[in-house]
């Protein structure tokens, strides 16, 4: 039985298609790192701009920031795909979904996430966070960002089909969202007071490997639900 | 060996399956909690550290506890409802919800006015109380999946995959007070070992527990039947019963 082009060929066709379409609109880069940009400067505004309070929420609001932004660049992530048929085509290729989901979502992470990594050292100069605080914000972006766009898709994909589907998202995937916000400020905390931090990275770690094995399942199951 | 069962996914069986069983449910329900709630509120003997005060756990615990119990049996009838494509799954799924999610606001209600005069604040940001808010979240977020679908049966299915993801925040709950040093107490009531409570206060406690569950069975029986009926409102066979209640 033939079976057409191999498995990381098609993963890899994807993964391009996507990179080249957000490339020709560049806003999709650029508007939720603006907006994670704005919502961290509205906080000093906000709270005022006293060093020490500052350093002590710091970490907070950078993630909360980043859960925001993740948030909503995912919406679009299978809108297009969804109102052009290109998903239903996904769908009935002989590759299984799970893994033209992984592409889609790791070019989603490759094109917010990864952005927002190499601009939070420079909000958190911004926020005069500890000196000792910036290893642990890059490995816990880094580990994190993937676990949102995982789960978020997951939300993303059970409200495709609805026309308001925007609050209703966030309803569903900012719950999920609460264990990596906990462990990664934990361990950006630690970081601050010089304690070792391993222990909540490992914990990210393990939600990122877990969520690389069965997000991808949920992501297709509910797509499979929505188009029908 | 299960051949017995599939006769109840026909949604006339499983409409009047649920009616049978409903009044043994609301029976054992009112008794259990009645017995359960003056025994405990009036009977059993004082705590010697919290005082009066303690008697909540005759309502906080059991609502806890079955907040979570509830949630496995949505989870369990959607898994059902996803796999073997019983509709009588998916609409027990959707009448849980609701229940489900009161009974959380009720644990969390009553913690917080515990919490008041023993740890001096209505809430702290610990383990056990941030993820039993994560399951109020996740009940809501079950509850208006489905009803933001137009098609019940998608809805369902929708609600259904969320239902089984939130899972992984159950044993997240059950295990938070001994991952994390927490303000709120360990459980007292163990399986295996003996419980660290006097049998005076554990044997209302036990009947007010079981008694939650079977209250929180009679009101899913109640709206599984209301959910039937809406789901199948063209049927015959609804439609013969709705004359007949008509008449009467």
């Amino acid at each position: 039985m033939k079976r057409g082009i191999s498995y990381t060929r098609a993963f890899m066709t994807l993964l391009k298609r996507d990179l080249q379409i957000a490339v020709r609109h560049r806003g999709d880069i650029f508007n939720p790192l603006l907006f994670f940009v704005m919502v961290v400067t509205l906080f000093p505004l906000g709270i005022g701009p006293e060093p020490q309070v500052l350093t002590r929420i710091a970490p907070g609001i950078i993630w909360v920031a980043a859960l925001l932004a993740s948030m909503l660049s995912l919406e679009r992530l299978f809108k297009a795909d969804f109102s052009d048929g290109a998903l239903e085509q996904m769908m009935l290729s002989p590759q299984p979904l799970s893994l033209m989901v992984l592409a889609k979502v790791l070019a989603h992470w490759l094109l917010t996430g990864v952005p927002l990594i190499i601009i939070a050292p420079l909000l958190a100069v911004l926020l005069h966070l500890e000196s000792n605080s910036y290893g642990a914000l890059i490995a816990t972006l880094a580990l994190g960002t993937p676990v949102l766009s995982l789960l978020g898709a997951i939300g993303v994909a059970l409200t495709v089909g609805l026309r308001k589907g925007g609050v209703l998202l966030s309803l569903l995937i900012l719950p999920l969202y609460i264990p990596v916000l906990i462990f990664a400020t934990s361990a950006i905390d630690a970081a601050g007071m010089n304690l070792p931090y391993d222990g909540q990275l490992a914990i990210i770690g393990a939600m990122l490997v877990g969520s690389l094995t069965l997000a991808p399942v949920a992501i297709g199951a509910s797509l499979r639900v929505s188009t029908n | 060996m299960w051949k017995w069962l599939h006769p109840y996914a026909d949604p006339e069986r499983a409409y009047q399956l649920a009616g049978k069983l409903l009044p043994w449910f609301s029976i054992l329900a009112l008794g259990l909690i009645l017995t359960g709630t003056i025994w405990g509120l009036m009977f059993a003997p004082t705590d010697y550290q919290q005082g009066d005060s303690y008697r909540i756990i005759f309502i906080h615990v059991p609502a806890a506890s079955m907040s979570m119990a509830a949630y496995m049996g949505m989870a369990i009838s959607a898994f059902i409802g996803l796999v073997w494509q019983i509709k009588a799954a998916d609409w027990a799924a959707a009448s849980i919800a609701p229940i489900g999610a009161v009974i959380t606001f009720i644990a969390l209600f009553t913690g917080a006015t515990w919490g008041k005069p023993m740890w001096g604040t209505w809430w702290v940001w610990d383990a056990r109380l941030t993820s039993e808010l994560v399951l109020l979240f996740l009940y809501l977020g079950v509850i208006s999946l489905y009803a933001s679908f137009e098609d019940k049966v998608l809805a369902a299915r929708a609600a259904g995959i969320l239902a089984i993801v939130g899972v992984i925040n159950i044993p997240i709950i059950k295990y938070s007070v001994e991952w994390w040093s927490s303000l709120h107490q360990p459980s007292t009531i163990k399986i295996t070992e003996e419980s660290a409570m006097p049998t005076e206060m554990l044997i209302p406690l036990l009947i007010n527990i079981f008694g939650f569950g079977m209250m929180i069975g009679a009101l899913t029986l109640v709206r599984f039947r209301a959910e039937v009926l809406a789901r199948n409102g063209m049927r015959p066979w609804v439609r013969k019963l709705a004359q007949e209640q008509g008449a009467a």
